[in-house]
């Protein structure tokens, strides 16, 4: 019998409708994968039993032919997802058995799609930082690793991580600053921010919210797209989800690309890019004009200060909505003879050193005589930010550009460790298209000499993702990138 | 009107004075949340997810709240602003869950208007309105249940506020206070607040400086939180700038300070110095879009306002010829001067006025009765006024009719008929009383007749008495004076 584990959501849903298996066994391979890849501390929360529970009513709705999109389909969920009566914590010490009375959004669409829930992914505490390593529950181990372990990337290091070990069909992810795709390249899986608004935020965990958008991360591009769909949609609980209908993704996927006019930003080529991955662009590159598309020399003028914009805006927004973990009302609580000593007791012990660094940089930005130095001049920039892909979309269809600017690092790099800046780094090519609201996609390319994932990033325009899955299924074909 | 002149022996000192008021939004539910404002509930009882800043909740706009806040606006003579946006200020408090309070900071839904207060010589000045803006409440913290721990209630967390800043344009504290009754008045008769001080669904921060009389000079102002009633805030301004004098004729500077109003001993003591003072870090909220008006809703909403006590005042003036004091008094409240135009039509509005703020104001609070609750309606008042006018019944004994009235609350017709009060014009009926007394006293005839012009009064009263009261007193006069 085939290692059900290795399909797709595609060919699953396949096999559930023609009865090769059922969605109990879907659900019991995919529950034995969590357990013997624990080593990857993907999931800091198995939920075999709710798992199962689902995959018995998905059952009875395939006999009765009531069966939803993803009807039994076994999911693992970003630990930023409030999910109901499920453990939830954004891998944060403050957060310690919190169980959210309501279920988010995206996970509600998802659930009432009809998947099963595995369990809570791990992740970087409040989805802060690149390599999974400020998780409260330890860093995720990249599936990939040789003879090093490595990071799995972050925020959504466990998502992307269960999903190339096949401990999952599929998973949520939230991405902020290129906190889906930049995992995703690293353990060769596909996922997408979609456009800011496309998905409701009511639910999720706040990190950055004017920049926040949840996303899927899939085996291929015909999964993501077919998550992408069902996590879609205008909620009135969230007044910054966009009244746009949300097309059948999967049908833009094998389309002809012929005439498609394809950016390709000079910014993106700084000196001293990798090899490897400027290599894999060209190829990239190469694959499109071969399929007929036209490629366009863009230019992205101010990208060079989207990261230093970034590192204001969003811990600025973080400072604040982390405010409400006080130890007043739930999460953890470390008492104090005062109010004050309450807070300080509890937020020291409760927030990891990359969360209190963000919140004392966002605190600083947005304080008085400081502001218009950082906030109101990082706010100008996200402006000219937007504006440049305005621009430049009117000269292209898509932009395409490396994911990141190196593949997958070893756990525990001093580098990165000792100085901050440099994890930054790595959301260099991600974090333009959050603070200009566009969706992006990863794809994996190939693998690098060292035998490690790489990947490229689509970038489309606002609510235009229908593009970005043509393109990245034309990509995926002649990638021909083999998954775990 | 007279000036308010601070004159010690050293020299003469003017106020200026500004108010901060926070008005409570009268909507069924809370400012971003659908939880219920109902008052009295049991604590936390009307609390959502949101109110409580549950991990991932997200505020929605309830639009019913800025319906009452454009109102509001439009009441206050101000512009409205079609575009305002929202603001997070952020602090720390046990009983405000986000760690911050969503409000208007730089684009406020209302911008500048003006109040015409009505003051104790008749005359009016206007005030002038800087802005008003929309927020929400905190919760409560309650202290005094236990010695070492602290209550929140949050049933108020997220109720709708409307905050109204004058400018520095008073005076005097009686300016301050005609305003205070002013601003009520209106907002009761709009219903977009109920303005009552000592439930703190009104409450005011007042800002006091002085300077020497006759400059033209800003000097350094302190601001006095959560005064909550009328006379404690004339109180506040009184002694606040008493103070000030004091400390500047010491040759001493005043600094600017937050303090409190203490109304057990009318002085204010200081709460925090300016170096103290909160940064509450302002940004734009970015779970909440810019609000947008159109002008025609801007116009709707406009056409569609109660009538003002102002151009009430105004009507009742010149239309009804009310004086202006009475105008003022009957439309301070809106539903006394519902009830008077009712009670006024088709009769001597004058009179009806005059019996309103006598007999019946008198009657209303000997029984402790609002005027919704009189027993005697619009219409029966109306009416006894009618049948003084119409000469059916003297005032005298319209008097005993009203007291009856106010027991059973029957109509002034029905009680005349049924106790036959229906006085006598007939001049022969009366003639024959008068000749009646005239002989059975001649002792007081011949004094009159002496000189004694004195006891006219004491012949009528006789008459009167004989005539059970019923006899009219013209007609009593006229025959005494011819007979004697």
């Amino acid at each position: 019998m085939t290692d059900i584990t290795k399909l797709t959501i595609a060919e699953t849903r396949e096999g559930l409708k023609s009865k090769q298996f059922s969605a109990t066994e879907v659900a019991k391979a995919y529950i034995q994968s969590m357990e013997d890849n624990r080593r990857y501390n993907a999931y800091v929360l198995e939920t075999p039993e709710v798992a199962l529970e689902q995959a018995k009513i998905s059952e009875a709705k395939y006999q009765n032919g009531t069966q939803g999109a993803l009807e039994g389909i076994p999911l693992g969920i970003k630990d930023l997802f409030c999910t109901k009566g499920i453990r939830t914590t954004a891998c944060s010490h403050i957060l310690d058995k919190f169980v959210p009375q309501y279920e988010s959004t995206v996970t509600s669409k998802l659930l009432e799609a009809g998947v099963c829930v595995l369990g809570k992914l791990n992740m970087d505490e409040f989805a802060m930082g690149g390599s999974n390593e400020t998780s409260y529950y330890g860093p995720v181990v990249n599936p990939w690793s040789k003879e090093k372990d490595l990071v799995a990337g972050g925020s959504s290091g466990g998502s992307a991580a269960a999903v190339a070990a096949n401990m999952c069909a599929a998973a949520t992810g939230t991405d902020t600053g290129g906190s889906i795709r930049q995992p995703s390249a690293f353990c060769g899986v596909t996922g997408i921010k979609p456009t800011y608004g496309r998905c409701s935020r009511y639910g999720i965990i706040a990190f950055a919210s004017s920049l926040d958008q949840a996303g899927p991360i899939a085996k291929d591009v015909r999964d993501a797209a077919i998550l992408l769909k069902a996590m879609s949609g205008y909620d009135a609980k969230d007044s910054t989800s966009a009244k746009v209908s949300v097309p059948d993704f999967e049908a833009f996927l094998n389309q002809d690309i012929r005439g498609l006019k394809i950016g390709i930003p000079a910014e993106y080529r700084p000196d001293g890019l990798n090899e490897e991955i400027a290599a894999y662009w060209d190829k990239g590159v190469e694959m499109l004009k071969e399929r007929g598309a036209e490629i366009i020399d863009i230019s992205l003028p101010h990208a060079k200060y989207a990261l230093a914009a970034y590192y204001i805006i969003a811990p600025a927004e973080a400072s604040s909505n982390l405010a409400r973990y006080d130890g007043i009302r739930y999460g953890l609580r470390v008492p104090g003879q005062h109010l004050d000593d309450l807070y300080i007791n509890t937020r020291t012990e409760g927030f990891g050193a990359e969360v209190k660094r963000r919140i004392m940089i966002g605190t600083y930005v947005l304080s008085a005589g400081y502001y218009d130095a950082y906030y109101l001049k990082a706010q100008k920039i996200r402006q000219l930010i937007r504006q440049d892909f305005v621009k430049a979309f009117e000269k292209c269809d898509a932009i395409l550009t490396p994911t990141a600017p190196t593949a997958a690092f070893p756990i525990g790099d001093k580098s990165m460790l000792e100085n901050p800046i440099n994890m930054y780094l790595n959301d260099v090519f991600t974090v333009s298209v959050n603070l200009a609201g566009l969706p992006g996609l990863s794809l994996p390319i190939g693998l690098s000499k060292a035998g490690l994932p790489l990947g490229l990033q689509v970038i489309g325009k606002a609510f235009d993702e229908a593009t970005i899955f043509k393109v990245a299924s034309a990509l995926e074909k002649d990638a021909t990138f083999v998954r775990k | 009107m007279s000036e308010y002149v601070i004159e010690t022996a050293k020299g003469k000192w003017e106020l200026i004075c500004g108010l901060e008021i926070h008005c409570q939004i009268i909507s069924k539910s809370k400012m971003y949340s659908g939880a219920s404002t109902e008052y009295g509930a049991d604590p936390n009882e009307h609390v959502s997810f949101i109110d409580a800043g549950m991990p991932g909740m997200l505020p929605t706009l309830n639009m019913e709240c800025v319906h009452q806040a454009v109102k509001t606006g439009l009441g206050l003579n101000a512009k409205i602003n079609k575009y305002s946006a929202f603001a997070r200020k952020n602090y720390f408090y046990a009983d405000l869950p986000q760690g911050y309070q969503i409000t208007q900071f730089q684009y406020p839904i209302v911008g500048e208007g003006k109040v015409s207060i009505d003051l104790e010589d008749g005359t009016t000045k206007d005030i002038g309105i800087e802005r008003m803006h929309i927020e929400q409440d905190a919760g409560k913290s309650i202290h005094d249940l236990d010695p070492k721990k602290t209550f929140i209630d949050l049933n108020r967390a997220g109720v709708g506020l409307m905050e109204i800043v004058t400018k520095p344009d008073f005076r005097s504290p009686e300016e301050a206070g005609a305003f205070l009754k002013k601003l009520r008045s209106i907002l009761r008769y709009l219903g977009t607040c109920d303005g009552n001080m000592d439930e703190g669904s009104m409450r005011c921060d007042v800002n006091v400086s002085v300077r020497p009389y006759g400059s033209d000079e800003l000097r350094c102002r302190c601001e006095m939180k959560n005064v909550n009633s009328v006379k404690f805030v004339m109180q506040a301004i009184e002694n606040e700038a008493k103070r000030h004098v004091e400390v500047y004729e010491n040759g001493e500077t005043i600094e600017q300070e937050t303090r409190k109003f203490d109304p057990a001993t009318g002085q204010t003591e200081l709460l925090r110095k300016k170096e103290y003072a909160h940064d509450y870090r302002y940004f734009p909220e970015p779970d909440l879009l810019p609000l947008m008006l159109s002008d025609e809703y801007i116009e709707q909403t406009k056409k569609d306002l109660v009538e003002l006590p102002d151009a009430k005042k105004a009507r009742f003036v010149n239309e009804l010829g009310l004086t202006k004091y009475d105008a003022m008094v009957i439309c301070e409240n809106k539903e006394t001067a519902d009830f008077f135009e009712k009670a006024a039509q088709g009769q001597d509005a004058k009179k009806v006025a005059n019996w309103l703020m006598g007999d019946f104001f008198a009657m209303l609070n000997k029984k402790g009765l609002s005027i919704q609750e009189s027993p005697i309606s619009a219409q029966n008042l109306g009416a006894l006024v009618g049948l003084i006018t119409k000469n059916v019944i003297s005032g005298k004994i319209a008097k005993d009719v009203f007291e009856i009235m106010a027991e059973t609350g029957e109509a002034p017709e029905k009680i005349v008929e049924e106790k036959g009060l229906k006085q006598v014009t007939d001049t022969g009926a009366i003639e024959a009383i008068v000749d009646k007394v005239l002989v059975d006293n001649p002792d007081n005839v011949a004094a009159y007749r002496g000189g004694k012009q004195g006891l006219m009064g004491w012949f009528v009263g006789q008459v009167m008495k004989q005539s059970q009261g019923k006899a009219n007193p013209a007609v009593v006069n006229e025959l005494l004076k011819k007979k004697l």
